[in-house]
């Protein structure tokens, strides 16, 4: 069933309000991977607003929905959404980095109340994910992992042997998706290392490919209910999207990989968000 | 006759079979008992013997193939789901192919992995240098929150797998090919993690050893009483970390030498940690390391490069021999040699 006005509205809404609270953070904390942060905002706004099942009142609960953020460089654009969704006080915000804090460039699952798995590491995600759903198809579990990887993340090997586990086990209780911004820290992905024909590599290893705008709420919606229901085959969804959405100097401008702002770009970069 | 399940294993059973073979064993009595246990590995379940218990349990076993970074991985998710897995594959490729796993993924979300490593150390000399371990102390130790236990026989393996399923966190195994005699006559002894054991008293000297030099040091130490009249205190550190500091310094005050023994390079594994122990005490005594002086290991069968590298018994007098006529200085002068 399509996504109804209304509820795109408040997605959309939700999804620029933690846009502008990305470019806080980028201020409060000196510094901050702002543009693989505003390529996933609209991902996990669906996410975490609608299709994962957890209880910010109860965020150890063990049959919630567990979600990995293996592109763990990102967590200025995750952070803000456990904060949003009540695992903690948004104001708790502004110590992002600072001594002490229990927020850094990459999260911790012992420090942020609601971060299932810490990462930071890249390759290091879908590997656990894959150990997760094993663990809860043994005790009977019905929960999903959903796992979200960079697209540049997936130079490395582990990804790949995961994905192999992953398709062995039959494991569809894994939601794979891949942030396919095409830009990694020294420039364009398939300059560094071209991954394409990326989505044939993954249909190769026994993966649904479905391959979407990542920006686009009707067909994430889609494509996550799709994935909930899969039985056949573990889904990938290849999520096309423009690293620094939101934000027009910074879209696909690898420059915008990490950046620090001051006061001038920060206003500038929030008037743009709110144009958009 | 051996009974061949259970978890209480006797110098016959340790005779008969090798270590990784009683670590399989007890691992699926424990399986029976607790069905939080799961086991992984990377294409060496028959190697490691964890195949015992991947029979028992097929429903909670889990071969990733020849892929230790991914097994590691899949053990935290195992642990983050709510399980006690035990992982198994050979020393080198858990702490250096998968290390950053180990730390990562593991030990910085101190989870209940526990790493049942095989083929540690020049067990498997023959293998080749891909296949030696000589590092494995030195890298484990020094990742926070991890446990390294190195077992001195079959029977201690058993006990130290039993000890690590009931300790929260991460715990490192090391132990060999495990066609070594054993060391113990039975498993009618405590054995505490963290607390070693003093296997025969003397006053002279202290060695402390642990894994295969155990049973070496403990010939060594009947041959140098008879034949030297030297009184060899010998003490199985079979808990690498964290390190019975108490059974350190007592020793230093009781016989002023301390030996270490280890099948592992000098740098960084027992002999360093029971060094600082001694340097941080302010208590002076003779200190000597013995174990590999870093480098790589030559090729042969394991006994040939014990003898080779002097960790067999005959080794292990010449070292003791070698510092008895030492003494510990309270010259003032640093360089009087």
């Amino acid at each position: 069933m399509a996504i109804s006005v209304i509820e795109k509205k408040r997605l959309a809404d939700i999804a620029r309000e933690l846009r502008l609270t990305i470019i806080d953070v980028m201020a409060w904390s000196g510094g901050a991977h702002i543009g693989g942060s505003l390529s996933i905002t609209d991902i996990l706004t669906i996410l975490y607003f609608k299709y994962l099942n957890v209880d910010a009142e109860n965020p150890c609960w063990e049959d919630r929905d567990r979600f990995i953020l293996s592109k763990g460089h990102s967590a200025a654009g995750y952070i803000p959404v456990l904060a949003k969704k009540g695992f903690f006080p948004s104001d708790e915000l502004k110590s992002f980095n600072h001594f002490g804090s229990p927020f850094a460039m990459h999260p911790d699952s012992k420090k942020v109340v609601g971060c299932d798995v810490s990462a930071g590491s890249l390759g290091h995600g879908l590997p656990i994910a894959a150990g997760i759903a094993l663990g809860a198809r043994y005790l009977k579990k019905g929960y999903k992992t959903v796992c979200l990887l960079g697209d540049g993340e997936c130079c490395e090997g582990s990804v790949w042997e995961a994905a192999m586990s992953i398709s062995h086990f039959k494991l569809t209780n894994v939601i794979t998706v891949v942030d396919r911004n095409r830009l990694m820290i020294d420039g364009k992905t398939e300059d560094i290392m071209a991954l394409e024909p990326f989505a044939d590599k993954w249909r190769a290893f026994g993966f649904e490919v479905i391959e979407i705008n990542g920006h686009d709420f009707d067909q994430l919606d889609a494509t996550f209910e799709r994935a909930w229901t899969a039985t056949e085959k573990p889904v990938l969804i290849l999520a096309n999207t423009v690293k620094g959405k939101g934000v027009d100097f910074m879209e696909n401008n690898v420059v915008y990989h990490y950046a620090s702002g001051d006061t001038a770009m920060c206003e500038k970069a929030k008037a743009s968000i709110l144009k958009s | 006759m051996a009974v061949n399940t259970g978890t209480n294993w006797n110098a016959y059973d340790a005779a008969t079979m090798t270590a990784r073979e009683i670590y399989g064993r007890t691992l699926t009595e424990l399986g029976k008992n607790d069905d939080r246990i799961v086991g992984v590995t990377a294409d060496l379940a028959n190697t490691t013997a964890i195949v015992h218990f991947a029979n028992a349990f097929p429903e909670r076993f889990f071969n990733v193939g020849i892929a230790e970074q991914n097994m590691l991985g899949v053990a935290a998710g195992l642990a983050k789901a709510g399980l006690i897995p035990f992982a198994s594959t050979m020393a080198i490729f858990a702490c250096l192919r998968a290390g950053e796993q180990v730390r990562t993924d593991i030990a910085y979300q101190s989870l209940p992995v526990k790493i049942i490593a095989t083929h540690a150390g020049i067990s498997f000399g023959h293998a080749g240098t891909t296949h030696h371990c000589t590092e494995d102390f030195a890298v484990m130790r020094s990742i926070a929150n991890m446990t390294v236990i190195c077992p001195a026989d079959g029977i201690e393996t058993s006990m130290a797998v039993q000890a690590c399923a009931k300790t929260p966190g991460p715990v490192y195994i090391r132990i060999g090919r495990g066609f070594e005699p054993p060391c113990y006559e039975n498993a009618n002894y405590d054995f505490e993690i963290g607390k070693a054991i003093t296997m025969r008293d003397g006053t002279d000297i202290t060695v402390i050893c642990c894994g295969i030099a155990v049973l070496q040091t403990l010939q060594a130490a009947k041959t140098l009483a008879e034949q030297d009249g030297i009184s060899v205190r010998v003490i199985n550190m079979h808990t690498i970390k964290p390190i019975d500091r108490e059974a350190i310094l007592k020793s230093v005050v009781d016989t002023r030498r301390i030996l270490t023994i280890e099948e592992h390079n000098v740098i960084g594994g027992l002999g360093d940690a029971v060094g600082s122990v001694i340097a941080e005490s302010g208590k002076g005594c003779v200190f000597k390391k013995h174990g590999i002086y870093d480098e790589f290991v030559t090729i042969g069968y394991a006994e040939d490069l014990y003898s080779y590298y002097g960790l067999d018994a005959n080794g292990i007098v010449d070292q003791v021999r070698s510092i008895m006529g030492k003494e510990f200085e309270a010259d003032e002068s640093w360089d009087d040699e």
